[in-house]
């Protein structure tokens, strides 16, 4: 059987790696009648033949070969009573969906009475799933080796063994070769043999992985009577070194991932308070709709999701500037319509733009209900990037990360580089004298303001893409974000950067140990206090307008 | 010298003189006349003054810290519920073994969560003494905490306001936990008997009503002399120039410190006697929300008046009970308009327009 594996295996390497164009056109017509044949006796004979057949059937080229192969064990191969056609069938409420196994061509449901399983035995089930699990090991793609690798680790046995470790020396894809190492490791744990074993645990200890984890504890361990189950004293040291290597390596993980999920929380509480920062630090306005102006963001991006229901993606690259206009503009009419008459009057300032949050989320809940509504996230934001058995780091949050970083950097051009910027600072550092020098303060007010209201609604796409939205989704950020930038000092949009990160972190540090809830009042305490310590948060501005 | 308390404020007068006559006929009038007869007053009314009666002591001690300090407090709200909780604690231990699951000691969340034993914070709370001395305790500790530490180190203006409001807002996420032992998301409730009388009896809502009544002009009348003490023109000078009453020699933190904790002992009371009169507390009394409608009730009525914020609380409920009862949708419209509308157009309240309309007409 060992033999014949090799020589299959060689086989295998001329048709697939070393596949010349000539050569595979010369093999076509013979290996199509084998194919012809070997389905032919798949379906008529004894159950022997029908072993034949499959063998025959896993030797030819043939693309169709897997997948008739696949769907006799999966149960879906049928015989057509009325012309005896070989089929493949998928289960329909009427009936059977059928695709002629041959050929791949539709052939329309019939009824469950008209078709005819193709049965097998236990034995020749387990047959075949070797079989096929050989020839995925020889698929064009590496996904397709390593989902068949770890299929095979899950039931190892001598034959499956004995194809991995051949299957190694050709396989050039690094993490299918790892999984066959690791499989192959783990077997020569068991291994009589002292040196084999010792060989076997320095390839597993590089590997970080849960199973290996589990063995090398296992192998320290005492069992009833007080004796090692790993009877050889060097083994043991060897594990143990090996244990503590990888312990730290887990720790390391778990810091790697506290610090990522820490970052992102962090990340969604900058994007949040980095129009704030804007509003209140720059301009000093206490705007309580701040909120209600990511809520109207994340509405964006849910209805022009509605708008365009078959491109997620684009929706969302769409929604995003659109966010921002809209934001902006609801934030120029406040301004213009109410704030503008408050300046110098910041806690009047503070209830009438509260007045505007209750207004704005109830015009929202009238026209969209009170209920949730959740937006869909696209493919390429979905799901986790597995970077191995300890440490997983979702996609969304991934990129929350990197939107809120490049929003950051683009805000701190426009104020730094553009001719509004230079003007928004100008009024900020003293306004009559911007004044003096013809800065239309009241135009830079009220772009300032949309400015500061558009990156809210910017936000909001972002936070779509993690929570529900809702009517009540600017309540539950309102005062997160004011105190991420007190925390980092008014008027300092670094500070607030810095703020927004380090409490996201210093929350996710707690959470293991005091719960979700408890973690965040936790920080809330920790920033009142430390605003009395440093009144002015943690890098104050300095000069004469601070008192003023 | 309650007359001349009000040498200048005829209104002041005015107001509590209608109080005092509400809370004397209506209680009367509910207990001596059979239903259906026109003086008639109905038990939903008497519970719904009560509850009127409970905000406008609520009302009126945020007044004290903002019209008279300049202390936009947006987390009044939280002393309020620490008061109710207080008296809430009390009713729940005079249930006894008349809950659902009949357990003598624990209350029925407890029996529910699989608590074996009350937690010590809930020792005391079976004496009404205790507890009534809690309802001024709690908040006030709480207030002279907070506040030393905050006045202080001279944390003024909106800065105050945001993490008065992250106070209330923190201590609304620690009461909605289980593990706080508070009965959670549901808070207190299915109350009994408040000093071994039925709380459902319409006889104790009168009570309940007369009784928050007097406490109410018996604050007035306190708050007022305090005004007119020296303190509370201290405090007053201290809204208006901050700065130069410090260089005048006075210890600001001092005196925004005992104004503060007062009105917080008020803002306890007031939540004290609102919780028999309607039966629960729950966390959202803590939630931000709540604290700004204090304040809104406060602007509307006009603050830096003491009887401006009892109308104005009135008022606003009253519209409140209206709305709600009508269309539901539109509350939030017609709250969120009135913080824009009397910000901007109307900084002294309902009662300073009214206020500079007898002053023109005089002239």
């Amino acid at each position: 059987m060992k033999s014949n594996c090799i020589r299959w295996c060689g086989w295998a390497m001329i048709g697939f790696i070393l596949m010349l164009p000539t050569l595979s056109i010369g093999q076509e017509g013979s290996s199509d009648v084998a194919f012809s044949a070997a389905v032919v006796n798949l379906k008529s004979g004894s159950m022997q033949e029908r072993g034949l057949a499959i063998e025959q059937l896993a030797g030819v080229q043939n693309p169709r070969a897997i997948v008739i192969l696949q769907a006799l064990l999966d149960g879906r191969l049928f015989k057509l009573k009325t012309d005896d056609k070989l089929v493949i069938g998928e289960e329909v409420d009427a009936g059977y969906q059928l695709i002629d196994a041959k050929s791949a061509e539709s052939l329309g449901t019939v009824d469950r009475s008209a078709t005819q399983k193709i049965t097998l035995t236990n034995s020749l089930r387990t047959s075949l799933r070797k079989i096929i699990g050989r020839l995925e090991l020889n698929d064009d793609d590496a996904g397709v080796r390593l989902a068949a690798v770890n299929v095979m680790g899950k039931s190892v046995d001598d034959e499956s063994l004995a194809l991995l470790q051949d299957h190694l020396s050709v396989e050039q894809d690094k993490s299918v070769q790892k999984a066959i190492k690791l499989i192959l490791g783990l077997e020569q744990l068991n291994s009589p043999d002292k040196a084999t074993r010792l060989a076997a645990i320095n390839l597993l200890k590089e590997q970080a992985n849960q199973n290996v984890v589990n063995r090398f504890n296992e192998l320290v361990e005492k069992d009833a009577e007080g004796n090692y189950l790993e009877t050889d004293s060097d083994v043991r040291n060897q594990v143990k070194t090996a244990l503590v290597k990888i312990n730290s390596q887990l720790q390391l993980y778990a810091a790697i991932e506290t610090l990522f999920f820490g970052l992102s929380l962090g990340a969604v509480l900058v994007l949040a308070a980095i129009g704030l920062a804007i509003t209140f630090g720059v301009m000093g306005v206490i705007n309580m709709a701040h909120g209600e102006l990511m809520m109207l963001g994340a509405y964006t991006t849910y209805v022009t999701q509605q708008l365009m229901p078959d491109q997620l993606g684009l929706s969302l690259v769409i929604a995003i500037p659109a966010a921002f206009i809209i934001s902006a503009l609801a934030g120029i009419i406040i301004e213009r319509g109410i704030i503008r008459f408050l300046y110098g009057r910041p806690l009047e300032t503070l209830l009438a733009t509260f007045g505007v949050s209750l207004f704005l989320q109830q015009t929202i809940r009238s026209i969209f209900s009170p209920l949730n509504r959740s937006v869909a996230t696209p493919e390429w934001m979905s799901g986790t990037l597995q970077i191995n058995d300890f440490l997983s780091l979702t996609w969304n949050h991934f990129y929350i990360l990197v939107f809120c970083l490049l929003v950051f950097v683009l805000l701190l051009q426009i104020l730094k580089r553009t001719r509004l910027g230079l003007e928004v600072r100008a009024v900020a550092q003293n306004r009559n004298m911007a004044k003096a020098m013809g800065i239309p303060t009241g135009r830079v007010d009220a772009l300032t303001f949309g400015l500061g209201s558009g990156v809210a609604g910017v936000a909001g796409v972002a936070i779509s893409q993690i929570t529900n939205v809702g009517p009540n989704l600017g309540q539950a950020y309102i005062v997160d974000s004011f105190m991420v930038v007190v925390f980092g000092g008014v008027g300092n949009l670094w500070g607030t950067l810095v703020a927004g990160f380090s409490l996201g972190i210093a929350n996710k540090l707690i959470e293991p140990y005091a719960g979700a809830v408890l973690a965040k009042i936790l920080v809330l305490v920790f920033i009142i206090l430390f605003i009395q310590k440093r009144p002015r948060g943690l890098f104050p501005q300095r000069g004469r307008a601070v008192e003023g | 010298m309650i007359a001349n308390l009000f040498k200048n404020d005829k209104a002041m007068a005015f107001v509590l003189v209608i109080l005092a006559v509400i809370n004397l006929v209506v209680p009367l009038c509910n207990l001596i006349f059979a239903p259906g007869s026109p003086l008639y007053f109905s038990a939903y009314t008497v519970s719904l003054l009560g509850k009127y009666m409970t905000f406008a002591l609520l009302g009126m001690s945020l007044d004290l810290v903002w019209g008279y300090c300049g202390i936009l407090a947006l987390g009044h709200g939280a002393f309020f519920a620490l008061g109710g909780y207080a008296m809430g604690m009390y009713l729940m231990r005079q249930i006894g073994s008349r809950g659902v699951y009949g357990d003598p000691l624990l209350p029925d969340f407890m029996v529910f969560l699989d608590w074996k034993e009350l937690p010590w914070y809930w020792y005391g709370f079976d004496q009404f003494w205790f507890s009534a001395l809690m309802v001024l305790l709690v908040p006030g500790v709480l207030a002279f905490v907070f506040g030393w530490l905050a006045f202080r180190s001279r944390v003024t203006g909106v800065y105050l306001s945001i993490i008065t409001q992250a106070l209330t807002y923190a201590l609304m996420l620690a009461f909605f936990r289980n593990e706080m032992g508070f009965g959670g998301n549901n808070g207190l409730t299915d109350f009994k008997e408040i000093l071994g009388f039925n709380i459902q009896s319409d006889s104790v809502r009168a009570c309940l009503l007369m009784a928050s009544g007097m406490i109410l002009i018996l604050a007035l009348l306190i708050s007022r002399s305090i005004i007119n003490s020296k303190l509370g023109r201290v405090v007053t000078a201290i809204r208006d120039q901050e700065m130069r009453v410090r260089f005048l020699g006075y210890r600001v933190e001092i005196f925004k410190l005992w104004i503060f904790v007062f009105a917080a002992m008020l803002a306890g009371i007031a939540g004290a006697l609102y919780v028999p009169q309607v039966g629960i507390i729950n966390p959202s009394e803590f939630s931000p929300l709540n604290s700004l409608e204090i304040v809104i009730w406060v602007a509307i009525g006009g603050r830096g008046t003491l009887y401006g914020a009892v109308v104005g609380a009135v008022l606003v409920n009253y519209t409140k009970s209206l709305l709600t009862g009508w269309i539901p949708e539109i509350w939030l419209f017609f709250l969120g308009a009135a913080f824009i509308l009397v910000t901007v157009l109307l900084p002294d309240g309902v009662l300073g327009l009214w206020r500079r309309r007898l002053q023109e007409q005089k002239q």
